[in-house]
């Protein structure tokens, strides 16, 4: 046992975490609902700007 | 649907109330159309928001209702070429159905995030531990898996525990008791052998058999939530309010749900109706094979009774609403649909067959390897240890991926072929299915009239019926329109072109006044339209509603398949005649809904399995009740929500091509289950003697999936 595992492993459990819960955060804010548009909507130009999102998710109408 | 938000929001001074509508739009297909969309609803008054979802070909829209009404909305998008309407459920007990579905596929989605972490965390650990670390740092590195392990367990192990309790409770047993118990008696056991500082955990092995099973299952439901948005998508078709007229005489859009008995709907040329009523004013051309499946427009009279879902061709007219909501006749057949699909629900998929086998075996196993070791006088704590080897090496990772990823594959080639699949189950009762019982009006044939011939027409004749029928949506001069553009004709410069509603078009071509209209059917039940150019004598184009191209070679393709088909459909014994003898096929005539699903009780009584293919709202419990049914993607959206497969075109080649395309599938299921067999063969009398390590078990279970998964991908071609 070296010292460097007791920082090593909290940093990559802690990693692991976070990347957990940014999974969570996407998955609860709607991103996964609409993959087939996700893909779409990166070719859209936004020169007119007026792109303005609804509040809260649209999809749970 | 068109409910007020709950906290409706207040915006400015006046007390604006946000409303959200959802309106469907089949006509989305790329990029440039969801930015349109979005812009063009956005930059009408009184809408603060529109959000499309592509996936479902439908767009949210966050307005006040005071300022902009849903029709306008639907006029909007309608002016700048995108047809629109808005998205209607049956009934209540469909659309919280809906909810749930998509809540579960978000909890197995959650369940399999999670499972990856701690699959990953946990291997990362186990390494060490393989490579030789030893003493109170495998100690330290046991707990630290279980404490990663035992939540895991917990959270990702719930779809399997819920399943599996739900079967032992009312005495079966499926697929998920061997899984929950292999889990728990997995995970039980290492905590014992952490806590007694023993050399082997298996908190990898449990942890990455919920993490691969967890990925049949999310496939598996993917599968399902991708129909589920096409089929949500389609139930536009029906009309989810009607202008109402009040006692001012003002026409006010109303919600179907606000409508109530007595209320006088105005149903303008075009609309659906929304409510079943008496036509109280007008003279009305209704085409009802939404709920007839008859061709053949209808004429009513004051006085007659009309019903919700009854198309109003002609003029527009006045209907007092007798029955609202769930007493509509619709709504009458959508429960008749739901009863009927009851017995589809009962149906035992395979891998739960499988499981029946399986998991005694498996047991049985287990219990003598505990047996047998102490016997040998191992003692119970080596002896059980051998039992959890058995349990965990046999445990059916390959089983658990072997049908949803086969079906997966399988039904992302028919995809890609134009035909979707409901969900697995679906693939593997159509694969059973022993004969066909076919539909008549739009099933076997287009279900829109198209001209019997342009033969009548010259090319001056032909360039202006078309300019003047591609002017107007009537389904007559959309199946002119549509045969003229097919035949390469170009529409000669026709000015002035207006339609009189219940009359048809007319317009101005080089000085003369020219009219396409309604002209006297020449046969019994027929349709005809009739062009008059300048004061020359007015030609008569009869319309019919033809066969679909290459009926007679799909038909002949699905004997080879050993299907035999019959015709059963709702419309009169000369049409159903006509083209049963065209098609040479047994049919039966004028049978409403109830002889449909009557016809097909008696046959499963029978034992046969039947294979239904029909589109109309009267095929709805029919389709429901077959043992598997397919419809056309022009089918009502009931025909459309209650078939197990859609396929997209004209054309029925689709239908030999789901068949092989699902006993293909069925074919490569069962290989994975005879490697499944094969793998437990090899890997059972390892465990039984011992030898399996927490190292041999990760192998051996990755490598036995990695295999299943390689056998499924040989159905990418499935669907050719």
């Amino acid at each position: 046992m070296t010292a460097g595992l007791i920082f090593l492993i909290p940093v990559a459990l802690g990693l692991g975490l976070f990347g957990l819960a940014a999974f969570h955060w996407a998955l609860r804010s709607g991103q996964f609902s609409d993959l087939d548009g996700a893909a779409m909507r990166i070719l859209i130009d936004d020169a007119v700007e007026d792109d303005t999102p609804l509040e809260g998710d649209a999809r749970k109408g | 649907m068109n409910a007020p938000l709950p906290g409706a929001a207040s915006i400015g001074d006046g007390a604006a109330v946000l409303t959200r509508a959802r309106l469907s739009i089949p006509g989305m297909h790329c990029a440039g159309c969801i930015a349109k969309v979005e812009r063009l609803l956005s930059a009408s008054d009184g809408v603060y928001g529109a959000r499309v979802d592509f996936s479902e070909k439908s767009v949210a829209i966050d307005h006040d209702a005071a300022l902009i009404d849903v029709p306008q909305l639907v006029r909007t998008l309608e002016q700048n070429g995108f047809a629109a309407h808005p998205i209607l459920t049956l009934d209540a007990a469909a659309d919280s159905a809906d909810v749930a579905a998509a809540r579960h596929h978000a909890m197995l989605l959650s369940a399999l995030g999670v499972a990856a972490f701690a699959s990953m965390n946990i291997m990362l650990l186990s390494v060490s531990i393989w490579s030789g670390l030893a003493g109170d740092g495998r100690t330290i590195f046991h707990w630290l898996s279980a404490a990663i392990a035992v939540p895991t367990v917990i959270w990702s192990g719930r779809p399997f525990f819920q399943s599996a309790w739900g079967a032992l409770r009312h005495g079966r047993t499926n697929m998920d008791v061997p899984i929950s118990i292999a889990v728990l008696l997995t995970t039980g056991m290492s905590l014992y052998e952490t806590a007694t500082r023993g050399p082997h955990a298996w908190f990898d092995g449990a942890v990455m058999l919920l993490f691969f099973l967890l990925g049949g299952r999310v496939l598996d439901s993917m599968m399902r939530e991708r129909a589920r948005a096409g089929a949500s998508a389609l139930m536009g078709a029906s009309a989810s309010g009607a202008m109402l007229v009040d006692a001012a005489g003002r026409a006010v859009w109303h919600a179907a749900s606000a409508i109530r008995p007595g209320d006088v709907m105005l149903v303008a040329a075009g609309d659906r109706l929304a409510a079943d009523g008496v036509l109280i004013d007008g003279d009305a051309r209704i085409d009802q094979s939404m709920l007839t499946g008859e061709a053949a427009s209808i004429a009513f009279t004051k006085g007659q009774m009309l019903l919700a879902g009854m198309l109003n061709l002609d003029a527009p007219i006045r209907v007092e609403a007798r029955a609202v909501g769930d007493d509509r006749r619709i709504a009458e057949l959508a429960r008749a649909m739901r009863d009927a699909g009851q017995q589809k629900s009962r149906y035992v998929r395979i891998a739960d067959r499988a499981a029946r086998f399986y998991t005694p075996v498996v047991h049985a196993l287990a219990a003598l390897g505990f047996l047998g070791w102490m016997v040998a006088e191992a003692g119970a704590h080596q002896s059980l240890l051998v039992a959890v080897a058995v349990l965990l090496i046999t445990c059916p990772c390959a089983l658990g991926l072997a049908v949803p990823v086969a079906q997966v594959v399988a039904s992302g080639a028919l995809m890609r072929s134009g035909l979707l699949v409901k969900d697995g189950s679906a693939l593997e009762r159509l694969a059973e299915c022993d004969m066909v019982l076919l539909d008549k009006t739009g099933t076997l044939t287009l279900g829109r009239p198209m001209p019997q011939s342009l033969d009548g027409l010259d090319g001056t004749a032909r360039g202006v019926a078309l300019a003047l029928a591609q002017a107007s949506s009537h389904p007559l001069s959309r199946g002119l329109a549509r045969s003229l553009n097919d035949a390469g004709v170009v529409p000669a410069d026709v000015s002035e072109i207006a339609e009189t509603p219940g009359v048809g078009m007319s317009g101005q071509w080089q000085g003369q006044r020219v009219t396409l209209g309604r002209g006297a059917p020449l046969a019994h039940a027929g349709m005809a339209m009739s062009l008059a150019v300048g004061d020359g004598a007015a030609v008569t184009i009869a319309m019919e509603d033809v066969l679909r191209p290459d009926a007679a070679a799909a038909l002949a393709a699905l004997s080879a398949l050993g299907l035999p088909q019959q015709i059963i459909s709702g419309d009169g014994v000369g049409a159903v005649e006509k083209v049963a003898q065209m098609l040479h096929l047994p049919a039966t005539a004028a049978a409403d809904p109830d002889a449909k699903f009557a016809l097909i009780k008696a046959l499963r009584a029978e034992g046969r399995r039947v294979l239904m293919v029909g589109d109309g709202l009267n095929d709805g419990p029919a389709l429901a009740a077959a043992h598997a049914s397919i419809a056309p993607s022009s089918a009502s959206d009931v025909g459309q929500q209650a078939a197990d497969l859609v396929f997209m075109g004209d054309s029925l080649n689709a239908l030999p091509r789901a068949v092989r395309a699902a006993r293909m599938t069925q074919r490569v299921v069962r290989g994975n289950f005879l490697l499944a067999i094969i793998y437990n063969v090899i890997a059972v009398p390892l465990a039984m003697a011992g030898w399996v390590t927490p190292l041999v078990a990760a192998v051996a279970m990755s490598s036995s999936s990695l295999i299943v998964v390689a056998n499924s991908l040989r159905l990418v071609r499935a669907a050719r």
